[in-house]
């Protein structure tokens, strides 16, 4: 059976596309393929790992999660929008603190970062790792830098900005 | 100080390695390639300070059968040992040679000029010539072979230097899979259901009228779907489970206690050392014990990816391989072809941590490619990657020792069973490419390399560095296992250290000794001594720390490969339904530290890496399948589960630079193990140290 093609008007960082596609498209290979950003990273498609994580109306999801049916009328923004023209201090932050090592996982996690902080109040280090528990995995080992990198960001170093 | 490096011996033509620009700039080339372990900056820091340029100044070219040396894979903690040494002499030899030309061209005696950001310059005169005025006055197609041994620099960069490669990653596009070639195409396999599977029938119509499916390959056992988008061909594999029928031509054994069903597969033996026991009357205390690990999973997080390309019966081939010359030779064999009408080019994947599915996944394409006459970007899925990547094989490890009245070890038997550790793509007969093996004429699966001491496979570290009297030591070698296996970060070391580490308490245990202390008793060398020293005092070690009481501190040591880095993990565990892993502290000695945040980086993913292992990790299977779906059937730590970790880096002078990756993991396996055993007073022999693992210990003591 054919699928349900379905046309949305998708917007990615401020840019609007139309796109026709199966309603059940997910939102990491529309972004990869038809936004061709690539930052935004397949891990799973299984919503297990989180490297695909996006912001989807400044909360993060899982885009391999995101069906294309879903993202009428909302505002994606990918880690190539969370700053478009230099580095968001999120990434500034994880790049001081070398806060990786094949640096795969890093942007799905720097995107839920970016999410949370800028919440107000802003998230307890405990708030944070449970959600780095339930939605994210870094298979090198890159715990420790990230972990510091997130306690700059929630302000140990003065005021915290997204 | 040193010999000619063999990498640069072997390819001895220095435009090979390093090239002046046009632009301002110095392209150098390394045969070793970033798997996200930094090698690649570490090598560009080494080649900056001896050519003198500012970290800017340099572009790397890494991995590429056609632009750069050839220097095997890049693996086995040798990266900066080997590959690092040779761009060191190499850039020596450029700069030695631009100096003369910049020497003649000033009219200065050579050994007066100091060269900083690519320029030469007699201190306190302004007149410079730079690598780029003199491009064209400097032959560099000469041989390092025909020049004298350079004056080495020696040194990196910058302790503060940070990786090349992570702007890019964290901007955006860096990874293989990000490439987009024009006219591209996305292909993905439907494997078999079962590693000895074969297939008997396909319903093709079904698959091939599904959206956007370009071309449906079917050789075989091998079944590849290519389309228009990545999630139609994804979405055609999952439909193809359902339209497919399979045979099964062998069973898995079941899982047994200590990998049991080893002694029932063909092995061979081969003895490392035969030496005549201690007199029995020396011996007052006799101890043995049974120990083993299960096949680990690599479990990138990316999975694999290759990029294949044919034009005019050339290929060009994208791949995230630890090793584009092995990787050519390998898809000339299996396509059989001229490997010089191959062009294999690396380029940026997940962290690997060994022989992953990098270089069956360039096969994938590579035949996709062919079958649909455009570029195809071959993507693994998640159960892709971890069911039919390589494993790290399982171990099943007996020791047994004699002691003397005193406390001596006088005598020391180590008996490892294991599977193959390397079936990397070789120089030898028959193909280490999985898809080979399920085409409709399928090659022969190639033997397993053989590794011999001191270096080892899965007797890495068999030997223990201490001096434990007389040795019989024997590595019993399974032709092959009930499913496949190659070389995972650190090989056999991480079991068979955790073995010997854990033996070592026992006997401390059983004759009233402190860890540290016996350890420190049996070990003669000094920086063995001073990693053990200062890993305890970081620990604030105390040996009359009480245990049992579900709080524990345990110590693990080795020198990786007996050659390598040296080191020592001291681990803080507290148990209560799980074991918690509180403090890790670490010393290590990797000799000569080029880039001292990469080596801490090495080591604390080790550590972490290796606690993964060591306290979740299984490859899980019934009779009929493996269940390696997803990360629900393999877990690995969590965020919450990572300790704290401080590590002192040791770097006594002179010692040459060692690789880090490795050397951590089966220290801290041990380190995990004596604390458990010291906090619960029960020994866990086998890993992983499950809850359910632990609650059978607790319930058979």
């Amino acid at each position: 059976m054919a699928p349900a093609l379905l046309t949305v008007a998708v917007t990615v960082n401020d840019e609007t596309r139309q796109l026709t596609l199966p309603d059940d498209t997910p939102l990491l290979f529309i972004l990869r393929q038809d936004f061709a950003l690539k930052g935004t990273r397949y891990g799973c498609g299984e919503g297990q790992c989180g490297a695909c994580t996006v912001l989807v109306n400044d909360l993060p999801v899982q885009s391999c999660q995101t069906p294309l049916w879903s993202l009428a009328g909302q505002k994606v923004t990918t880690i190539e929008g969370l700053a478009p023209a230099a580095m968001s201090r999120v990434q500034q932050v994880f790049l001081e603190e070398q806060a990786a090592q094949c640096g795969y996982c890093t942007n799905g996690i720097m995107m839920t970062v970016a999410g949370l902080i800028a919440r107000r109040p802003m998230p307890s280090r405990h708030e944070v790792l449970d959600v780095l528990d339930e939605r994210h995995l870094c298979r090198c080992g890159a715990h420790m830098r990230i972990l510091r990198a997130i306690d700059r960001l929630l302000g140990a170093d003065g005021e915290p900005q997204a | 100080m040193s010999a000619l490096p063999a990498s640069l011996a072997a390819n001895p033509r220095l435009d090979g390695w390093i090239g002046v620009d046009a632009g301002g700039t110095v392209t150098i080339r390394t045969g070793k390639v970033e798997l996200g372990q930094g090698v690649v900056s570490a090598i560009a820091s080494i080649a900056g300070v001896e050519l003198g340029l500012r970290f800017e100044q340099i572009r790397v070219v890494s991995g590429d059968t056609v632009d750069a040396p050839d220097e095997g894979l890049t693996a086995g903690s040798l990266s900066v040992e080997q590959g690092g040494a040779a761009m060191r002499w190499a850039s020596a030899l450029v700069r030695a040679l631009f100096a003369e030309a910049a020497a003649q061209a000033l009219g200065v005696p050579v050994e007066t000029l100091a060269v900083e950001e690519g320029a030469f310059f007699q201190k306190g005169r302004n007149e410079s010539r730079t690598y780029w005025d003199l491009r064209d006055a400097v032959d560099l197609s000469r041989s390092a072979l025909d020049l004298q041994p350079p004056l080495l620099r020696g040194g990196s960069l910058d302790g503060a230097m940070q990786r090349l490669d992570l702007p890019d990653k964290f901007a955006g596009a860096a990874f293989i899979h990000d490439m987009m070639l024009p006219g591209m195409l996305y292909g993905r396999i439907a494997r078999p259901p079962h590693p000895a599977a074969r297939l008997v029938s396909i319903d093709r119509a079904a698959l091939e009228a599904l959206p956007g499916i370009v071309k449906l390959v079917v050789d075989g056992s091998f079944i590849g779907v290519v389309a228009e988008r990545d999630e139609q061909a994804a979405g055609a594999v999952i439909l193809a489970a359902t339209k497919t029928t399979w045979s099964r031509d062998a069973e898995l054994p079941a899982a047994s206690e200590a990998n049991e069903w080893m002694l029932a597969w063909p092995l061979a033996d081969e003895t490392i050392f035969d030496e005549a026991p201690a007199p029995p009357e020396h011996v007052a205390l006799r101890h043995a014990a049974l120990y083993s690990r299960p096949y680990l999973a690599h479990a990138s997080i990316g999975p694999a990816c290759a990029v294949a390309d044919w034009k005019d019966g050339n290929l060009t081939v994208y791949t995230h391989s630890q090793g584009v010359f092995p990787l050519r030779r390998e898809l000339a064999k299996a396509l059989g072809m001229d490997a010089d009408r191959i062009h294999v080019i690396h380029r940026l994947g997940a962290g690997c941590y060994g022989h992953n599915g990098a270089d069956d996944v360039a096969l994938d394409a590579v035949l996709l490619a062919r079958a649909s006459g455009a570029p195809v970007m071959c993507q693994w899925s998640r159960s892709d990657e971890l069911s039919w990547a390589p494993f790290g094989a399982a171990m099943r490890i007996a020791l047994s020792a004699g002691v003397t009245a005193e406390g001596r070890i006088v005598e020391w038997t180590h008996d490892v069973w294991t599977p193959p550790h390397v079936t990397r793509p070789g120089p030898g007969e028959g193909l280490a490419l999985l898809a080979a093996w399920h085409l409709e004429r399928p090659h022969d699966r190639a033997p397993p390399l053989s590794v011999g001491q001191p270096s080892g496979a899965g007797d890495r570290n068999a030997v223990p560095l201490y001096d434990v009297g007389a040795r019989h030591i024997v590595h019993h070698k399974l032709a092959h296992g009930p499913v496949r296996s190659s070389a995972l970060r650190s090989l056999g070391a991480h079991g068979n250290v955790f073995a010997i580490e854990s033996f070592i308490d026992e006997i401390a245990e059983m004759t009233g000794q402190d860890p540290v202390e016996i350890r420190l008793r049996h070990l003669t060398d000094p920086r063995a001594r001073a990693v053990v020293e200062t890993a305890a005092r970081l620990a604030q070690w105390d040996p009359a720390a009480p245990g049992g009481e579900a709080r524990g501190r345990g110590i693990g040591f080795a020198r990786y490969k007996n050659f390598g880095g040296f080191c020592a993990v001291v681990a803080h565990v507290e148990i209560n339904e799980k074991i918690n892993l509180v403090e890790i502290f670490a010393a290590v000695d990797c000799g000569e530290v080029v880039h001292r945040d990469g080596l801490i980086n090495q080591i604390e993913g080790g550590i972490i890496q290796a606690a993964s292992w060591t306290l979740k990790e299984a490859v899980r299977w019934t009779d009929k399948e493996l269940l390696m779906r997803n990360w629900e059937d393999y877990p690995i730590l969590k965020f919450s589960e990572v300790p704290r970790i401080e590590i002192a880096v040791l770097a006594p002078e002179g010692a040459e630079p060692r690789g880090a990756g490795e050397c951590a993991a089966g220290p801290t396996a041990a380190a995990i193990g004596n604390a458990v055993a010291h906090g619960l007073g029960l020994r866990m022999r086998h890993m992983p140290f499950t809850p359910e693992r632990i609650i059978e210990a607790i319930n058979a003591s």
